[in-house]
């Protein structure tokens, strides 16, 4: 289990890709599957900094990854203690819509087998995302993501 | 908890007869994108007829390093100039396919497919 918290700082980013590469490495997930999953904690993590602090970087993130039997595969936590927001406005925009920004949600649900969204007891935004070890993310060409 | 100098986003312009190559390496996510962000645009202020961005030393991208590129994209083309992606590797690639910003670019795999798209 990975049980973390860190500052709403972009420089800790690098090292969060790396042990949770190495977490899932460990436990039998196939590159392209860490690939995606780190993906996702990066861009969940990158918009709690963006949207969540709004670029300040004292502020505090929990990161909690765990093993899960039914299914075989993956439950990551990510919890921030900003001011609530309106749940219903945490969406990806329309692909046809190009320009810049707006992707990070996409992908996340892209990446993921299940995704939600809820009020954390006490304040703040509670990320849960899960992830089996049969579930592969697929591209707009309906073709399995890159290996 | 943070980066090590592997993490280090490295970044070269060539000026070439055919236009400007930006060459880049490492990791692009939120800490390193607007680095990025700003070596695409001053080599946009010269208006050269295409801008090649090198991938191929770039192993990681995440939704900020295509947001970059995308606007990067978008600034070209007022200028009149032609953006090329190329070196994507398989990770990368992926990234810009689930977006579906792979239909918005042109795509290279070698710098010299790059150099006469």
């Amino acid at each position: 289990m990975i049980d973390l918290e860190l500052p709403s700082d972009s420089s800790v980013l690098p090292g969060v890709r790396k042990q949770l590469r190495a977490w899932t490495h460990n436990r039998g997930w196939s590159e392209h599957q860490i690939g995606e999953i780190v993906l996702a904690v990066d861009e969940a993590f990158t918009n709690v900094i963006r949207h969540g602090y709004k670029g300040r970087t004292d502020g505090c993130v929990k990161l909690t990854v765990r093993e899960t039997t039914q299914p075989d595969g993956i439950e990551i936590s990510i919890r921030d203690f900003c001011q609530s927001v309106d749940l219903d406005r945490i969406c990806g925009r329309d692909l046809d819509d190009i320009r810049p920004g707006g992707l990070g949600v996409h992908l996340i649900h892209a990446m993921m087998e299940k995704v939600e969204y809820s009020h954390a007891e006490g304040g703040g935004v509670l990320l849960v995302m899960r992830k089996s070890k049969t579930h592969v993310a697929t591209t707009h060409n309906g073709e399995a993501n890159a290996k | 908890m943070s980066g090590s100098h592997h993490d280090k986003l490295t970044i070269e312009t060539v000026a070439e007869p055919a236009g400007h190559v930006v060459r880049i390496g490492g990791d692009i996510d939120l800490r390193t994108s607007p680095e990025l962000r700003g070596r695409l645009l001053q080599a946009l202020e010269e208006h050269p007829e295409r801008l090649i961005i090198d991938l191929t030393g770039v192993s990681y991208m995440d939704s900020s390093g295509v947001g970059t590129v995308v606007e990067a994209k978008r600034k070209a083309e007022r200028g009149g100039t032609r953006v090329i992606l190329n070196g994507l590797q398989p990770r990368v690639r992926s990234v810009f396919e689930i977006t579906q910003l792979d239909k918005f670019f042109t795509i290279t795999n070698t710098i010299e497919d790059a150099r006469t798209a």
